[in-house]
């Protein structure tokens, strides 16, 4: 039963939601996906999951596949109540994301003409502004992890704090194809908080772009329990979207 | 009772190139767009356009008619950028502010009431802040917070369109989602609801609860039937979202030819003719 990268990262993502209770569990991306529902069905299952559009769910499909037992509405009017309200951990992506935790979903390049314009501000400031707030990076890359992002639109620790935005302020980690990371560093700068197996230190700091906080001991990402793999395989993606979104190397 | 019917072309007459225009629906859902294709066959231009942006600020923007767009983002929800808004974006040819969503919603909701700005925790520490410097931050009166000071948006006129009305205005959605079309009504002087179906007021609880009735007649200034009004957008239950014809329109967007083309068979043409375009794009392509 040897997992894949993928397998590795969603278990990663599960994790993220470790005791969170009866909040929403809202994420972008397959593996954060997989992870949410993976955390439902085996540690989490006080956790809410909705389709992303106006309705909470009370099953838990596969990723490919449509929910069908409504539990509750959730227009997005309201869910702009629940994110205020903090009963939320959502795992957004990122086009750039820096030393700092700092997100950009917005432009690359300058403000007024960028080269390339995104998706804009969204509700990343909303979210760490709020409640926990995880990334899902499905190719680590240095031009994902940047040393400044060009254009902050979800908030890290330091700029949380320096801006009166700390109160309820908690991003939690960074799951990416590689390793996790987390904002431990010096200052709430990103660390390394564990590899894949199969990774070394040295390559998820070669394909950083900025100098990564190394702990002494790095330990390597939980393997997926065989429990874990099967509700992956046989349940929630049976198709294997996962490994289209995580190219292995 | 006012009947406030008239027909697309008499509605968007009353709008003026310079207004504030607040458009309802949400990326590509429930989209006036019967609406925004009439403001494009006029030469209405310099607009201040307010959205949770899809295809309607592509397609506007496109067209030139956008001098500012205040927007917290811009999405084809199945694609997730808006390819015409993008170009935009990169030859600098739109002012925007742009905020967090969060932020949006607040603005919304102080215009409605009536109020200079709303309190909010989003956009704290955000590049929203620096990028519109008109924002200000306001301290609690009765703690050290300190919060975003969210200006209100108020509309000269907001465009929704719903799944029905009755001829007064009382709006009615029958999808899963109001969006944010009620509070685009209050934040603005006068409304244009364009509907599926306009039907007589004792016929709105046929398809749906009470609860189901988003805003009444008094923010209603003018009612428009539009058969197909949100299309290429979802307008749920009605119809769904016509992902072929959005991707088609996505993919022209991207070929100065291919967007000359579709201009010409889809925009170049009243709204009768849109929807036979439309009939016959399908048709070329086998769909039932």
């Amino acid at each position: 039963m040897n997992a894949t990268r993928a397998e590795v990262a969603a278990a990663a993502c599960s994790d993220l939601f470790r005791g969170a209770g009866a909040v929403l569990a809202s994420t972008v991306g397959v593996v954060p996906t997989l992870g949410a529902r993976l955390a439902r069905l085996t540690h989490a299952h006080a956790l809410l999951l909705s389709d992303g559009e106006a309705t909470l769910y009370a099953d838990t499909p596969a990723v490919d596949e449509p929910f069908r037992e409504p539990e509750a509405p959730l227009p997005y009017a309201q869910l702009f109540e629940l994110i205020a309200r903090g009963r939320r951990h959502v795992v957004m992506g990122a086009a750039q994301l820096d030393r700092h935790g700092d997100q950009n979903l917005s432009a690359i390049g300058d403000r007024d003409r960028p080269t390339r314009q995104l998706l804009g501000a969204r509700a990343a400031a909303t979210n760490t502004a709020n409640h926990a707030t995880s990334y899902w990076v499905a190719r680590h890359s240095p031009r994902v992890f940047v040393e400044r992002v060009d254009v902050v639109t979800g908030v890290g620790p330091a700029r949380a704090r320096a801006e009166g935005a700390d109160r309820f302020h908690d991003v939690r980690r960074i799951v990416t194809d590689l390793a996790v990371l987390d904002l431990t560093g010096p200052g709430g700068t990103v660390a390394l908080h564990s590899v894949h197996p199969g990774v070394t230190v040295a390559q998820v700091v070669a394909a950083t772009g900025f100098p990564l906080h190394v702990p002494a001991e790095v330990p390597e990402t939980r393997q997926p329990t065989a429990e874990e793999l099967r509700l992956l395989r046989e349940r929630l993606d049976p198709r294997g979207l996962r490994d289209r979104e995580v190219i292995a190397s | 009772m006012t009947d406030k019917q008239v027909s697309i072309e008499e509605a968007v007459a009353t709008l003026e190139s310079g207004m504030t225009i607040g458009i309802g629906g949400w990326g590509s859902r429930r989209k006036p767009m019967a609406l925004v294709r009439e403001i494009l066959r006029r030469d209405l231009t310099d607009l201040t356009v307010v959205a949770f942006g899809g295809p309607d600020v592509g397609l506007l923007a496109a067209a030139g008619r956008i001098r500012r767009l205040v927007y917290g983002f811009v999405s084809l929800d199945s694609i997730p950028l808006d390819p015409l808004f993008t170009q935009a974006r990169e030859l600098g040819a739109i002012a925007v502010e742009e905020y967090d969503e969060g932020m949006f919603v607040a603005g919304l909701r102080a215009a409605g009431a009536r109020l200079d700005f709303l309190p909010t925790r989003a956009g704290l520490g955000s590049d929203v802040l620096p990028a519109n410097p008109r924002l200000r931050t306001v301290r609690s009166p009765y703690s050290d917070a300190e919060y975003v000071a969210m200006p209100a948006l108020p509309l000269d006129v907001a465009l929704v369109h719903v799944n029905r009305a009755d001829p007064q205005g009382n709006a009615q959605y029958l999808g899963p989602d109001p969006y944010f079309d009620d509070l685009f009504a209050m934040a603005a002087t006068r409304t244009i609801v364009s509907a599926e179906k306009v039907v007589p007021t004792s016929a709105l609880l046929d398809e749906g609860s009470f609860h189901t009735l988003l805003f009444s007649r008094m923010y209603a200034s003018a009612v428009v039937e539009a058969p197909q009004g949100a299309h290429f957008t979802t307008c749920a239950p009605d119809y769904e979202r016509d992902e072929a014809f959005q991707k088609h329109y996505a993919t022209s967007a991207k070929d100065p030819e291919a967007w000359a083309a579709f201009e010409r068979t889809f925009l170049h043409t009243d709204e009768a003719g849109y929807h036979a375009a439309v009939a016959r794009f399908h048709a070329e392509r086998g769909d039932s």
